[in-house]
């Protein structure tokens, strides 16, 4: 009741919580494409590479405003995948090293400023390191319009480029042949991303960005293989991880928001892996056990019916060694033969006698010899 | 000693140190998870600390390699299912594990000296007040200690099984044939990673560990085809990484490790562009002059094509020819120029001929790349 009393009454919570919902919808439908096009780890690379951005912008202008310090991030963030791409095209370095080496040489670069600026007499610095770590409760009401801004025109030109956009994701190479200019998609896309990420920097900090990238996609991955609902659901799940971390870490005390958005939002993931349908780890356990189930007592039943067709009686019934010679040396190998007799007899292909010997119906020899013709189709 | 050759030692030491398994991460394919490593030990050392409530226990460079096993053992177990491609494992595993080791020290921040300023960004300035003092006498900054005795490791692991390293690098399903347990060897290197990464992240951070570990083997990469050799010059290019920095850093008063991971961008940087083969510009420039070499002898085969035939007027006219071989008038004139100075053709009435040299070497080309199919 406390909680959403809090909610409720709380401005600043209000004004932070829907930064922290907006960030999550713009990362969460971006990252979808990061992900689909398996560069998820470049989120990583560029909000560390926007530390020297941000700290040159403070340095050449002498402001603490919001856009004049993204804007620096975002030039830095870009120059840093130009290198990267160029790194990895232009020699024999793969594109992991590249990333991993312009990552931190950049962030090597932002410590230096940061602590060149330190020593700039009359430069208050302070503030400038919550670009690191991020802090969600300085972001003011003028954050948040700059971000719903920001964002509505990066959630316009994915709806705008939307074809596009899903094309040069899953076969960039089909997209050129039909004569997209997929140089110029592919840039725009990228620079998207790259806004979505510096969006997030205050936040979230740029050490857990690549997070919000990376698990809303991941997640809503699991659920659908349509792009358009992996989209919607990405959204979803970036804007429920994204209040949920801001009001948890609020209720708390002591609490950093952006590890605890992470938090939340790795959860989502774990769910995703374990239960979503069709693909999630605990479907794919049960559809294995019901395989096996089923191969199992096909095997049964043939070997039923191969007893009948050798059998000169045919009504003669056996008993369950005959059935399956192996039993014996398995372990429960009886009880489970048994089982799987009881299991076909439910569905009428087997049935038993007194003196509990099984032999197959007519029903499973049809559907015996129905499988054998199926096969050789 | 004197404070500043201290500081110095202690660079060249960090560097060669993370430079020796960074050879084998940036070869196996697995430098982010270098990334990966250097943020998840926080975790194993706050862990670490809070069961021995201490900063220096031993026990915290184990918990800091247990965890950096257990980030990269995550990792695979995620890609292993199939459900998640391997850069979005990392991009998972990694930040849940420091969300919660941040979440552990702000809770307790306070009551702990630990703070994540440290962890991450490390600063090498302060290495010289920290003493090892042996019988009662100085004798010189614990970092040399602890991270020469990383180094040793790093250097008899890497000497002790350089085969098997090698072997598994370059060909892990022979390897396994041969019965070198690829997985053994793989999980003993991220173990040397980890425990490297710890060693080093109380000097430079463990952010900046990512660039001593990546940018000396790639650059030296850039240089050489052999491993040995490889290892060799990463270890010198690390060591010349750390002294540039520490210099530049003290020129202009800023963070020393930020610095020397500026520096190791700007080695690379220069080295990839002037590299003797493999450099941007000698690249650029081979591929200009096949370029020009493949104009020459086409322009040579369309000759040769045409030579004698009714249309030839058209086909090789001084001034038609641009229509057929359908280039920039820049450039054909160019190429015509210089095969004009090689002795390969001539104009006659207002038509491209072979000489004799000419005719031989298009027929010679011609048949060196017909054979090669």
């Amino acid at each position: 009741m406390n909680i959403i009393n809090l909610i409720l009454t709380d401005y600043t919570l209000q004004i932070v919580s829907l930064g922290s919902a907006l960030l999550g919808i713009i990362s969460g439908v971006l990252g979808s494409f990061a992900v689909i096009r398996k560069e998820s780890l470049l989120g990583d690379a560029v909000s560390h590479s926007a530390l020297p951005g941000i700290a040159l912008a403070f340095l050449l202008t002498g402001t603490k405003n919001t856009e004049v310090l993204l804007l620096g991030a975002l030039l830095s963030g870009l120059l840093s995948t130009f290198l990267i791409n160029g790194i990895s095209k232009y020699s024999r370095i793969k594109f992991d090293s590249a990333l991993a080496l312009i990552l931190s040489v950049f962030f090597g670069g932002g410590l230096v400023l940061l602590t060149y600026i330190q020593k700039v007499p009359n430069a208050n610095q302070a503030g400038l390191e919550k670009f690191i770590f991020g802090q969600a409760s300085t972001v003011l009401l003028r954050d948040v319009k700059i971000i719903a801004i920001l964002g509505t025109i990066l959630l316009l030109l994915v709806l705008a480029f939307w074809k596009e956009f899903k094309i040069v994701s899953f076969d960039i190479d089909f997209a050129e042949s039909l004569g997209f200019d997929t140089k110029k998609i592919t840039f725009l896309l990228f620079a998207m991303i790259v806004t979505s990420i510096i969006i997030g920097l205050q936040t979230v900090g740029v050490i857990l960005m690549s997070a919000m990238l990376t698990a809303p996609a991941v997640a809503a991955r699991q659920w659908t293989d349509k792009l358009h609902i992996m989209v919607i659901l990405s959204a979803l799940f970036g804007a429920i991880s994204g209040i949920g971390g801001t009001i948890v870490s609020s209720v708390v005390s002591k609490l950093p928001t952006g590890p605890m958005i992470v938090i939340i939002i790795s959860t989502i993931v774990i769910i995703s892996l374990a239960l979503a349908p069709n693909r999630g780890l605990v479907w794919r356990y049960l559809r294995n056990v019901k395989n096996q189930r089923s191969i199992g007592e096909d095997q049964v039943l043939a070997n039923l019916y191969h007893l009948y067709v050798n059998h000169d009686n045919e009504g003669h019934c056996h008993d369950l060694i005959t059935i399956n010679p192996d039993a014996n040396l398995q372990q429960k190998g009886k009880e489970n033969i048994q089982k799987q007799l009881e299991d076909l007899k439910k569905k009428g292909f087997t049935r038993s006698n007194s003196l509990d010997k099984w032999c197959i119906t007519d029903s499973g020899i049809e559907y015996v010899e129905n499988y054998f013709k199926e096969g050789e189709e | 000693m004197s404070p500043d050759l201290e500081i110095q030692i202690i660079a060249v030491i960090v560097a060669v140190a993370c430079s020796l398994p960074g050879v084998f991460l940036v070869l196996r394919k697995m430098s982010m998870m270098s990334d990966a490593i250097t943020h998840t030990i926080l975790l194993g050392i706050v862990i670490a600390f809070f069961l021995t409530e201490s900063l220096t226990s031993p026990l915290l460079i184990v918990g800091a390699a247990i965890m950096g096993v257990i980030t990269v053992f995550l990792t695979e177990v995620l890609n292993n299912t199939k459900l998640v491609s391997e850069d979005s494992a990392i991009g998972i595993v990694f930040p849940l594990l420091f969300s919660i080791a941040i979440i552990i020290i702000s809770k307790y921040a306070g009551s702990v000296h630990l703070d994540t300023d440290s962890v991450l960004l490390g600063e090498l300035a302060y290495a010289p007040f920290d003493r090892l003092e042996l019988f009662g006498r100085d004798i010189g900054p614990k970092a040399i200690y602890s991270m020469g005795t990383i180094l040793i490791i790093n250097l008899i692991f890497i000497i002790g099984f350089f085969k098997e390293l090698k072997i598994v690098t370059f060909d892990p399903a022979l390897a396994t044939i041969l019965g070198f347990m690829p997985s053994l060897i793989h999980y003993s290197l991220m173990t040397l990673v980890s425990v490297t990464a710890v060693g080093a992240f109380e000097s430079v951070g463990s952010i900046l560990v990512i660039a001593f570990m990546i940018g000396p083997p790639i650059t030296a990469y850039l240089l050489t085809d052999d491993l040995k050799f490889m290892i060799i010059l990463s270890a010198l290019v690390g060591a010349i990484n750390g002294v540039l920095g520490y210099q530049f850093a003290v020129y202009f008063d800023v963070s020393i490790a930020g610095s020397m991971a500026v520096m190791t961008g700007v080695v690379f940087l220069l080295v990839f562009v002037f590299a003797p083969k493999r450099g941007l510009v000698t690249m650029i420039r081979r591929r200009k002059s096949q370029r020009f070499e493949f104009a020459e002898k086409s322009l040579l085969f369309h000759v040769y094509n045409h030579e004698g035939d009714s249309d030839e007027r058209v086909e090789l006219g001084v001034d038609t020819i641009q229509n057929h071989v359908n280039w920039d008038k820049n450039f054909l004139n160019k190429i015509m120029k210089t095969l004009k100075e090689e002795k390969k053709v001539y104009i006659e009435d207002g038509i491209v001929k072979l000489t004799k040299e000419g005719r031989d070497f298009a027929i010679k080309s011609y048949e060196e790349i017909v054979s090669e199919f």
